[in-house]
């Protein structure tokens, strides 16, 4: 209860509480994309409407249409699910690669640590766009590809850091004790070792979720994201830029849509980190 | 006594932030310290000894203030001083010295080189003559070869030396007032003897005032010229030395001279029938080539204790890891009940651990903190075979039985003291119905009092279920009083062993009676 009381006062502070409400925000706008969205997102209406333009069924197009006439609003809404989606997915895959990782060669050393050490390394020190760029080009755009790419990209920093966490816990007499009293090393290490290293993990995990939405948006843009006519905010810019400079309404809207999501979950990290901080 | 006091404190009060436990951390403490006097500040853990340290030289730990009182050095008030001219006093007119030497020096450089730094902040000496002076204090702290010492890195010196460099920084000023902050502590018997020697001399001879503090009345006894009691930031007692090491008048100095274990070992009932438990024969280990055990063999009856003393690197822990088999042997056997105990195949670990159980030295690392101590000592009887229900059942009385209330379950490590922990783990290790229990310093992280109190339970436990006990400890004092027979233990080998009364009464090997010479407060009792 008393967790839950300092958690709650944490995020009621003014940096937090805006990551909050942000962060919330576009979670609710997803959960609830088709009673929020005015049109249908995927139907062509009337090319090119201006903001505040009126449909030819006298709605009005609040935030204007794209190109071929689809409702800008109602694509960043329903867009806000793949990103989220998306993101929320990668996020924890790469955790859990990186977790089971870290676990593993932080408890065991030896061997085992160097090989998974040094492929980390390896990956990381690829230029991680370019590496994206690769993977997603030689399997192809789909949701399991840019989860997979994200994964490959991520989970060598969160293995450094619950590796690096791994070592220090292990070194612990209470996981002695749970040697010598013969509990199984599964146990050991999920049981024992994962729960005290989480806390450093929430605040990455919430700055994690940001640089995926950002890196989701970016291959959107490249043309490397959900394959159209998919709503993707990333996708939406990439469409837009051509026209960007007569029509600034296709591009303005979704990179505001990313940069609040992102700026969102960075105030988010900041606030939870300031209690980790505390203990 | 008619000379003025050098340092003088009059009703300090020292405030902790609301939302402590208690209002203050030192509470309206009056004492002096006159030339050439060595007054002993005594108290356990939480008594406010070390906030009253760092206070007098000006710097009370964070979010701590002086809510009244005086602090006079030499006349000089000290509590109203700004912070430029206290830098002036510290160092140069009072010097502290710390518990951990390690710590207290920098990594980075030799140790002349620290202490000629001191010079080069208070003085402005030529170079020569700072190393001059430099040579000269180490050969007054009775460091052999001065220029090698000077010349090496904190980590090339021992505990003991390191320690001895400090005191050197410490006195390179010449400081009327010499602050020790548990100095000896974190030092083996053997070296804090010599510790103690030095600073004693120091008085004789210089004539500085110490204000000695320290938890251990032993070292009290070895020490002081006066001894004043803290409890709870207040000072209970302060007088002479011998009057209140022979007739205290307070009752909790009563209690803690009183909780001080005694050197005379205690008669123990002889067992009807000695049939061995555990049997060690000529193990060995070394890492990477320095030998760190040696051929150690010994056996341990049912329902007996052996302590296996010695100081710290001798070898005892790695004997315990051994026995625990949480590392591999060089050599040698060891069997629990006369079977194989070490190449047991892993089918029957289960069954083979649960009869060896291990109690750790801190209580503040060998409890997961994220887990209640109830789930903790349930786990324990779940992985000896019992089901959910009667794990839970067992966790209860277990608390029960080792002191602590059934309603304790659900509360995690962080809200118990450092001796309600131990007796959680005592807890845990029984959960598996052990024959034998392994005690790797268990008392040594714990207040004298507390310590007492753990003793008497591990004993009373050893009565009523019969284990056995391994307990390994540095303090000759704790093995006499809890021993059946004790192993001294140098560099790897066992070189005496033998009932409580052969080894510290006639103790047979040189090394044996250097350590009991070395007991602190040999005097006392």
């Amino acid at each position: 209860m008393r967790t839950g009381a300092r958690l709650l006062r944490m995020l009621l502070r003014p940096t937090a509480l805006i990551g909050l409400i942000l962060v919330g925000g576009w979670l609710l706008v997803a959960l609830f994309a088709p009673l929020l969205a005015p049109y249908d997102p995927l139907r062509s209406l009337v090319p090119l409407a201006a903001p505040g333009d009126h449909g030819p069924d006298g709605g009005m197009f609040l935030l204007g249409t794209d190109f071929i006439g689809r409702d800008i609003l109602s694509r960043l809404i329903y867009g806000a699910r793949t990103v989220i989606t998306l993101a929320t997915a990668a996020t924890a895959t790469a955790y859990m690669v990186g977790i089971c990782g870290g676990l593993v060669a932080g408890f065991f050393r030896g061997r085992i640590d160097i090989a998974l050490s040094f492929l980390a390394n390896v990956i990381l020190s690829f230029p991680l766009l370019i590496l994206y760029i690769v993977i997603i080009v030689a399997m192809g755009a789909s949701a399991a590809n840019v989860i997979l790419a994200v994964t490959f990209g991520s989970a060598p920093a969160i293995f450094r850091i619950v590796r690096t966490l791994t070592r220090d816990i292990a070194g612990r007499d209470f996981i002695l004790a749970a040697i010598t009293l013969g509990e199984s090393t599964p146990r050991i290490l999920f049981g024992e070792i994962l729960p005290n290293v989480t806390g450093p993990l929430v605040v990455d995990f919430c700055l994690r979720l940001g640089y995926t939405a950002i890196t989701i948006g970016a291959l959107g843009f490249l043309g490397l994201g959900l394959p159209p006519p998919t709503p993707d905010w990333g996708s939406m810019v990439n469409e837009g830029r051509t026209l960007a400079f007569a029509y600034p309404h296709l591009v303005i809207f979704p990179c505001l849509a990313i940069s609040s999501l992102v700026l969102g979950l960075s105030l988010l990290a900041d606030g939870l980190r300031g209690r980790e901080a505390q203990r | 006594m008619s000379e003025l006091p050098i340092l003088s404190v009059q009703n300090l009060t020292i405030a902790l932030p609301k939302g402590a436990d208690r209002p203050f951390a030192v509470k309206d403490v009056s004492f002096d310290v006159r030339r050439g006097e060595i007054l002993c500040i005594v108290g356990e853990s939480g008594s406010g000894k070390s906030v009253l340290s760092s206070s007098i030289m000006g710097a009370p730990p964070e979010g701590l203030t002086i809510a009244q009182g005086s602090v006079q050095l030499a006349g000089q008030e000290l509590t109203t001083m700004g912070e430029r001219q206290l830098r002036h006093i510290r160092g140069n007119r009072i010097a502290m010295i710390f518990q951990e030497p390690m710590a207290a020096l920098n990594p980075a450089f030799p140790i002349g080189r620290q202490i000629e730094e001191v010079f080069e902040l208070h003085d402005h000496l030529p170079a020569v003559e700072r190393r001059r002076r430099t040579l000269a204090l180490l050969e007054s702290m009775q460091l052999p070869d001065p220029v090698r010492i000077a010349d090496s890195f904190p980590h090339q010196l021992s505990g003991g030396q390191c320690q001895r460099a400090i005191i050197a920084m410490a006195l390179a000023m010449n400081p009327e007032v010499l602050i020790a902050d548990e100095p000896t502590t974190a030092l083996d018997v053997t070296t804090q003897a010599q510790v103690l020697k030095l600073i004693r001399q120091l008085r004789e001879r210089a004539g500085h005032g110490i204000l000695f503090i320290t938890h251990d009345f032993g070292v009290v006894a070895e020490i002081a010229d006066r001894i004043a009691v803290m409890r709870m930031g207040e000072m209970v007692e302060i007088g002479e030395a011998k009057q209140i090491l022979t007739h205290p008048s307070h009752p909790y100095t009563q209690a803690l001279i009183a909780a001080v274990p005694s050197l005379a070992p205690k008669p123990r009932a002889a067992l009807a029938r000695e049939v061995p438990v555990l049997q060690v024969e000529g193990l060995r280990k070394s890492y990477g080539g320095r030998v760190a055990l040696d051929g150690v063999s010994f056996s341990l009856a049912a329902g007996r204790t052996l302590s296996i003393v010695g100081e710290s690197g001798c070898g005892k822990s790695t004997l315990a890891r051994l026995i625990m088999r949480l590392a591999t042997p060089g050599g040698g056997t060891v069997e629990v009940n006369g079977v194989d105990h070490l190449n047991r195949p892993p089918t029957a670990l289960r069954m083979d651990v649960c009869s060896v159980q291990m109690v750790f030295q801190d209580p503040h690392g060998s409890l997961n903190p994220r887990r209640s101590i109830g789930a903790t000592i349930a786990r324990a009887a779940r992985l000896a075979g019992a089901d959910r229900k009667a794990a839970r059942q067992r966790a209860e009385d277990l608390l029960d039985q080792v002191g602590l209330s059934r309603s304790a379950y659900h509360r995690r490590p962080a809200a118990f003291s450092g001796g309600q922990r131990q007796r959680v783990g005592i807890a845990r290790a029984l959960a598996m119905n052990p024959q034998i229990i392994i005690a790797d310093e268990s008392v040594s992280a714990l207040d004298v009092s507390v310590q007492t109190q753990i003793l008497a339970l591990l004993k009373s436990l050893q009565t009523s279920l019969g284990v056995s006990i391994l307990f390994i400890t540095h303090d000759l004092r704790v093995a006499a009083q809890i021993s059946d027979e004790i192993a001294v233990i140098q560099q790897g080998k066992i070189v005496e062993i033998g009932p409580p009364t052969q080894v510290l009464d006639a103790p047979k090997h040189p090394y044996t009676r250097q350590l009991v010479e070395a007991a602190p407060g040999r005097g006392m009792v």
